[in-house]
């Protein structure tokens, strides 16, 4: 397990079989490709000429790279990381290689190999930079303040709450009082963890339940909760701790503002490869409040990116008396 | 009140356990210091119909409740002939509790402890009675009600059944669809809190935007013509004075 003091050496390749990752290496050598025909020309039709010749080696080259780099992730994953880079970099000469010569078959002769060659190790070293300065953006040194002040923004609120709930079933039911000490001692240890390993999702609506059964102490019948989970994949990954704060949201700004009972519906469903996740509750737009939920989302949310890159979503929507979060991220098996 | 009766003490939260915590808490306290419990709310509706027959001498009162806070509340309970002496309790407000050190209001943190509510319940009939400009110095934003002591019950007007609210003498009018009330408030003061509800159509009078059905010209008493407004639910028609007729084209622009 990485520990926050081991920010020496944070180098690494990034996920090829990762959406995200690929799209991003398409972007940046197309965009690079668009670059090298500016340079020699602004005329649109040359350019356009330009443009269809370079992706005459480029585009092949592209795709295949992406397919090899994709099918060779494990491997690379097992070396260290300059092994694994000079490794992706022999790839792409090889594969570079190989296109030239198959398009010289084809379209006669396109030129120098050693051009080639030295385009190629261009585009891999700007990629390779780039995924290790972003690589670095993202690494567990500069992200654990966040992780943590993720981990410890249970609401204040909350807390004493609950522990007041408690003290008031003490002497009338200690039995009742007992549990919901235990519930609290779960849900804290969970929240004191580190939480940058995912988790299944099982275990994840299990926390939920036990923070819903300390929030119904307080709360009653005012506090109602619709579970649709009949379909959920139950060794689905996902990052621990992003249902239940939202969860938290929802009691605070969907139940607590109201004196009569509202409903909280939880759907978890699989589709194909994806795990899909609505969280709804009651609200009325009265405008209190926002800041404190924009800030969960936010966090929310790049935890998620950090997870899955570009594969996780998380998107609200408001009706006139009710608010909604959906979350997609990749239906990722628990070994 | 100084008299050696009991301290009449009414339980104001939303919350059941929390209730019945301060039950427990005020029942210990009875051991040293004569008390009773007047009585228990879950709402501010509720505690307002509470009172006559609570007539508590202390209320301990959740400012975090839905409907109508805490902080709310007490304006109401203001508007009685002796107002109780109210001790706040909360979970966790860091901003609102700065606050209320600055004012030297009286406040209790949740979960509560013997030891401070004792000493909280011992001063009470010392306790320096609220003041309404801290209230509202506490809670700017405007009330979700307006209130009056009818024979000593407090009645709410929800603001949102306000028509219009009109100056005479030393009164201001409430009017709803049923009936009038008289307010001992300052239109001014009104017009401030509700910025933006209502809107000026006369130096004495002002009308809820959302019941504006459209206006008319009609002659005054000198028979010259004015323009009126016409009002949702009611059939009293209101003038619109010549300094205020740019309302007129402004409503006229918004229906476009």
């Amino acid at each position: 397990m990485r520990s926050i003091n081991q920010n020496a050496n944070t180098s690494a390749l990034p996920n090829f079989r990762n959406l995200g990752i690929l799209l991003r290496i398409l972007v940046i050598v197309d965009g690079m490709c668009l670059a090298a025909a500016l340079l020699e020309t602004t005329e649109p039709l040359t350019l356009m000429n330009k443009l269809i010749d370079l992706s005459a080696v480029v585009q092949p080259t592209l795709l295949a790279s992406l397919l090899v780099l994709a099918a060779a992730s494990n491997l690379l994953r097992r070396l260290s990381y300059w092994p694994a880079v000079a490794t992706v970099i022999a790839l792409e000469l090889t594969i570079v290689t190989v296109v030239y010569f198959l398009e010289r078959g084809i379209f006669g002769n396109p030129g120098m190999l050693e051009r080639y060659w030295i385009f190629t190790l261009i585009v891999a070293g700007v990629l390779i930079g780039y995924f290790d300065l972003r690589g670095r953006a993202l690494s567990p040194a500069l992200t654990e303040a966040r992780l943590q002040a993720l981990q410890a923004r249970i609401r204040p609120h909350f807390l004493f709450n609950s522990i007041n709930a408690v003290l008031s079933l003490i002497r009338k039911s200690p039995a009742q009082a007992e549990h919901a000490l235990e519930d609290m001692a779960d849900l804290f240890r969970v929240l004191m963890a580190d939480n940058r390993e995912l988790t299944t999702i099982t275990r994840e609506i299990e926390l939920c339940r036990q923070y819903l059964a300390l929030e119904q102490l307080r709360l009653g019948e005012r506090l109602q909760m619709t579970w649709d989970i009949a379909s959920m994949p139950a060794d689905a990954l996902i990052p621990p701790l992003v249902l239940q704060p939202l969860l938290e949201n929802a009691v605070y700004h969907g139940i607590e503002p109201s004196s009569t009972p509202g409903v909280i519906t939880l759907r978890v469903s699989r589709d194909r490869d994806q795990i899909h996740i609505v969280l709804r509750n009651p609200y009325r737009a009265d405008g209190e409040h926002h800041v404190g939920n924009r800030m969960a989302l936010a966090n929310i949310r790049e935890r998620l990116t950090l997870h899955f890159d570009a594969e996780a979503s998380l998107k609200t929507g408001a009706t006139a008396d009710s608010y909604e979060v959906r979350i997609v991220i990749p239906y990722l098996k628990s070994s | 009140m100084t008299d050696g009766s009991p301290l009449r003490v009414l339980i104001v939260d939303d919350e059941p356990p929390a209730r019945s915590r301060i039950r427990d808490l005020l029942s210990d306290c009875a051991l040293k210091l004569p008390l009773e419990i007047a009585g228990e709310a879950a709402t501010g509706r509720e505690a307002l119909a509470a009172l006559p027959t609570a007539d508590p001498d202390v209320v301990l009162l959740d400012i975090r409740m839905p409907e109508m806070d805490g902080l709310e509340l007490a304006q109401h309970l203001l508007k009685l002939d002796e107002p109780p002496a109210v001790i706040f309790t909360t979970a966790y407000d860091a901003y609102a509790l700065k606050a209320f050190e600055v004012h030297a209001v009286d406040y209790l943190l949740k979960p509560i402890r013997l030891g401070r509510l004792f000493d909280a319940l011992s001063r009470a009939r010392e306790i320096t009675p609220l003041r309404l400009d801290v209230l509202r110095a506490l809670k700017p934003e405007p009330r979700r009600h307006l209130s009056v002591n009818e024979r000593g019950r407090i009645h709410l007007i929800p603001v949102a059944e306000i028509i219009y609210l009109k100056a005479e003498l030393k009164y201001v009018t409430a009017r709803t669809a049923q009936r009038e009330f008289l307010l001992e408030e300052s239109l001014t003061n009104l017009e401030q809190e509700f910025l933006g509800h209502f809107v000026r159509v006369h130096r004495n009078c002002l009308v809820a935007k959302s019941a504006i059905r459209g206006f008319e010209r009609a002659l005054d008493a000198d028979g010259e013509g004015q323009w009126v407004v016409v009002l949702d639910n009611i059939r009293e028609k209101l003038a619109v004075s010549r300094r205020q007729q740019q309302i007129v084209r402004e409503f006229g622009k918004s229906l476009k």
